[in-house]
């Protein structure tokens, strides 16, 4: 097998897409997190600058779903596939959600009416919460395991077999991280009394975090089996749940002093720390099979052939630096806070 | 109804209103990099209004199809799961190439082109401009390598058997230039440019008629007639290097275009016409041996037909394919008509005095949006019954855990929201054009 660095091409694809899919969820986590916090906000002007917050990037945010999703088609099929189809109807739920969640943002703001913005808050708020918790519902279910019998066949139920309570706390743990990321983000981009409000909001929010975490991690050490095996091979890797700690208890401090960009980066670095975990404990394991631990999806038996991982290797050699000076741009142009112009929603 | 059709009928509903979105982002992306190019060359307020109007049209048709994209992107694995097993090697890098050269780019500058106005200077906003119209061209680029490898796939091997098969690739730029993609691909381009133009067409050609923003929508006009009548020329020019493309690769696809049966004769061309696929007769208006003609230059030359084919290996929906082939190819003759006749009346001073060319001009609008579908239509279902051609069946390719039940509700979820959306994005546009480009009351800009 072709090595770079002596690590083989399904490892590095397994580190890519991991990477894309934590960008996914560090920058539209914020832009979920802001808008599950939607109807806290009373008046009409503070909904629209917070969706304006928002406004120029989450177009761009999103292109590390998309580009995350390709990587996972382009790299690890087997595991695209069976997923997306066994998780049918969860999957179609968060698309729709998605296409309902752009218009919100598209058109909110384009009519004066009450009855019309408070509609669209209304589908705003509740598609940002149920897909910041339908992502951790996934990610809840990959932990555990899907029931998948020989040939990568799917044995299990279509929908309430995914809302096990392990998934649904992972799910609120998801819907909460998402929340601290994006009040800290909102008190970034705002000022004033809707500025003061987000501070006691954020508290909140994290409480709500720092619960829905401490009950998952139990369940996870007590419930899950195997989850602790890679950890006492690789003692070191301990050191993840460590730094995600520190991390999030960083934030109140930074938040207090009002160094919010900062405060963003060590909320991101918490969710980073813990994907990473997440990461490891799988590693090198994609999807676990329930039934039998020779059915699981793994990154060797998923992976495209290692001609086409050396030719995805090189895409990503080449774009990612592209990408990274886009988004530098693009952030420095949108740097500051919200100031509603002519261009706005 | 079984899985199949209707996994089937909702891939083909979910892409065919994707379709309406992304050739008018691409073809409204070209004009106002001319407009904005024109603002910056010459410094005349007219083109800055004309771009600022436009991207709030562009803005909303790009988000539609950002929304309704990331859905098609998905679905591959949701529906059709063993086919993204097949494919997944050779498709999974055109979608990976896709998402992170032209996607990343046009949704990063997106952003910048929309609400940057106030805060990078013209220069850069013009450059954000292009990278979003670049952006767009590059996706349509992939995504139709991707699909023009199912049609004509090349630079590949096939590993494994059964529902482990797969198809690996060998030689990635054979892949990616397959036979048919550089013609698909410049196809689409320039379908695209038209369904860009011929909205600003429609909408100039309106306010012509009702005497408002005159000026200005001589200008815009003048610009999308340009290109309106170039590209519709030259679409014939591309539209029959993939004709003839389709006739060496995809014989049972072409002989179905025209609905031709015989194994190998002379085949006719129709100018419109009505398949009977029981009795294997075409009536209709026809040019005899004129389909001949066009691929060999001879009209006695014999052309493959479909009963060359064995039965579960061509089209079964012959006469439907017939159909939206004819359809393309009568709008497009018609586009041509019309544009090289408004460009006489131009250069005879006269254009902008007919009443009712105007009238047609702000109805044209739907015609190059008909003809991309059908082409659409024409390509995907001439391609049955293979998902991927010669290899791989269109009823093997779906996922095997996916009920019919599942399927339908997702895609009555899908016909609600699509039909929702359709009406915001009508609602919207046409808000967006009664408002006009500027407030005229003012009248400042008509002065100038």
């Amino acid at each position: 097998m072709e090595t770079i660095l002596g690590i083989d091409y399904p490892t590095l694809w397994f580190l890519v897409v991991g990477l894309l899919f934590s960008g996914y969820a560090i920058l539209e986590g914020f832009d979920y997190g802001a808008g599950a916090w939607h109807l806290f906000f009373k008046k009409d002007l503070s909904r629209r600058i917070a969706i304006n917050a928002v406004g120029p990037l989450w177009d761009a945010n999103q292109v590390w779903l998309i580009i995350g999703g390709g990587a996972l088609f382009a790299g690890f099929p087997v595991m695209y596939a069976t997923m997306l189809s066994a998780m049918y109807i969860p999957f179609m739920l968060f698309l729709i959600l998605l296409v309902l969640r752009s218009s919100a943002i598209k058109f909110r703001s384009a009519e004066k009416m009450l009855w019309w913005r408070k509609t669209w808050d209304i589908i705003y708020f509740i598609s940002n919460t149920l897909i910041a918790f339908l992502l951790g519902v996934v990610l809840g279910n990959i932990l555990q395991g899907f029931e998948i019998g020989e040939n990568f066949s799917y044995k299990g139920g279509i929908f309430f077999a995914f809302l096990s309570p392990y998934a649904i706390m992972v799910g609120f743990t998801t819907l909460s991280i998402f929340m601290t990321q994006g009040a800290i983000f909102l008190l970034l981009k705002t000022e004033g009394r809707l500025h003061s409000k987000l501070t006691f909001l954020l508290k909140r929010g994290m409480i709500f975090f720092i619960v829905s975490f401490a009950i998952t991690s139990l369940y996870t050490l007590i419930f899950i089996p195997g989850v602790t095996d890679n950890f006492k091979e690789q003692p070191i890797f301990f050191v993840l749940p460590i730094l995600s700690f520190l991390a999030v208890a960083n934030v109140p401090r930074l938040v207090s002093k009002k160094k919010y960009a900062l405060a963003l980066v060590f909320s991101s670095l918490t969710m980073a720390f813990l994907l990473m975990l997440v990461a490891f404990q799988l590693y090198p394991v994609l999807l676990p099979s329930t039934i039998n631990s020779d059915f699981s999806v793994t990154i060797y038996n998923a992976a495209s052939s290692q001609k086409s991982l050396g030719i995805m290797l090189t895409i990503v050699a080449i774009g990612a630096p592209l990408l990274a000076g886009y988004f530098l741009f693009l952030y420095k142009t949108f740097n500051g806070k919200v100031t509603l112009d002519d261009t706005s929603y | 109804m079984d899985v199949e059709i209707l996994a089937r009928i909702q891939f083909a509903f979910t892409i065919a209103f994707h379709y309406i979105y992304p050739p008018l982002s691409i073809g409204i992306g070209l004009i106002m990099v001319i407009m904005e190019g024109l603002y910056l060359k010459t410094g005349n307020k007219h083109y800055e209004v004309l771009t600022r109007f436009w991207l709030k049209i562009f803005a909303i048709t790009f988000g539609i199809g950002v929304a309704t994209g990331i859905i098609m992107e998905f679905e591959f694995g949701t529906n059709w799961a063993v086919y993204s097993k097949y494919v997944g090697d050779i498709f999974g890098s055109a979608l990976a190439a896709e998402g992170l050269f032209a996607f990343g780019l046009e949704s990063t500058f997106l952003g910048i082109l929309i609400f940057g106005w106030n805060r990078v200077s013209p220069k850069v906003h013009f450059i954000s401009t292009i990278g979003v119209f670049l952006g767009s061209m590059f996706s349509a680029v992939w995504i139709v390598v991707a699909n023009s490898w199912q049609q004509t796939p090349a630079g590949y091997h096939i590993v494994g058997e059964g529902l482990s098969a797969r198809a690996e690739v060998t030689d990635f730029w054979a892949m990616v230039f397959n036979p048919s993609s550089v013609d698909r691909i410049i196809h689409v381009w320039q379908g695209a440019f038209l369904s860009g133009a011929f909205l600003v067409l429609s909408v100039h050609a309106y306010y012509l008629i009702k005497g408002r923003y005159v000026e200005i929508s001589k200008k815009a006009f003048k610009i999308s007639l340009v290109i309106a009548a170039l590209v519709s020329f030259s679409q014939l020019v591309s539209g029959h290097s993939s004709a003839d493309g389709v006739s060496k690769n995809q014989p049972a696809k072409l002989a179905a275009m025209e609905g031709h049966y015989e194994k190998s004769a002379p085949a006719d061309l129709y100018l419109f016409g009505w398949v009977d696929n029981e009795r294997q007769e075409v009536n209709g208006l026809k040019v005899p041996g004129g389909l001949s003609f066009l691929v060999h230059q001879d009209f006695e030359a014999s052309i493959t037909g479909l009963n060359a084919f064995p039965k579960e290996d061509r089209p079964s929906q012959v006469n439907a394919v017939f159909q939206f082939y004819h359809i393309m190819i009568s709008i497009g003759m018609f586009l041509i008509a019309l544009t090289f006749y408004a460009i006489f009346l131009w250069w005879r001073g006269k254009l902008f005095d007919n009443k009712w060319l105007l009238r047609i001009f702000a109805f044209s609008v739907l015609l190059p949006q008909i003809a991309n579908q059908a082409g659409w239509f024409a390509a995907e279902m001439g391609r049955q019954p293979w998902i991927v051609y010669g290899h791989l069946r269109t009823s093997e390719g779906f996922s095997q855990e996916v009920s019919s039940n599942q399927i339908l509700f997702s895609l009555i979820l899908f016909f609600i929201v699509y039909a929702l959306l359709f009406l915001l994005f009508m609602y919207s546009v046409n808000k967006k054009i009664k408002q006009g480009p500027f407030d005229e009351t003012k009248n400042e800009l008509e002065i100038s």
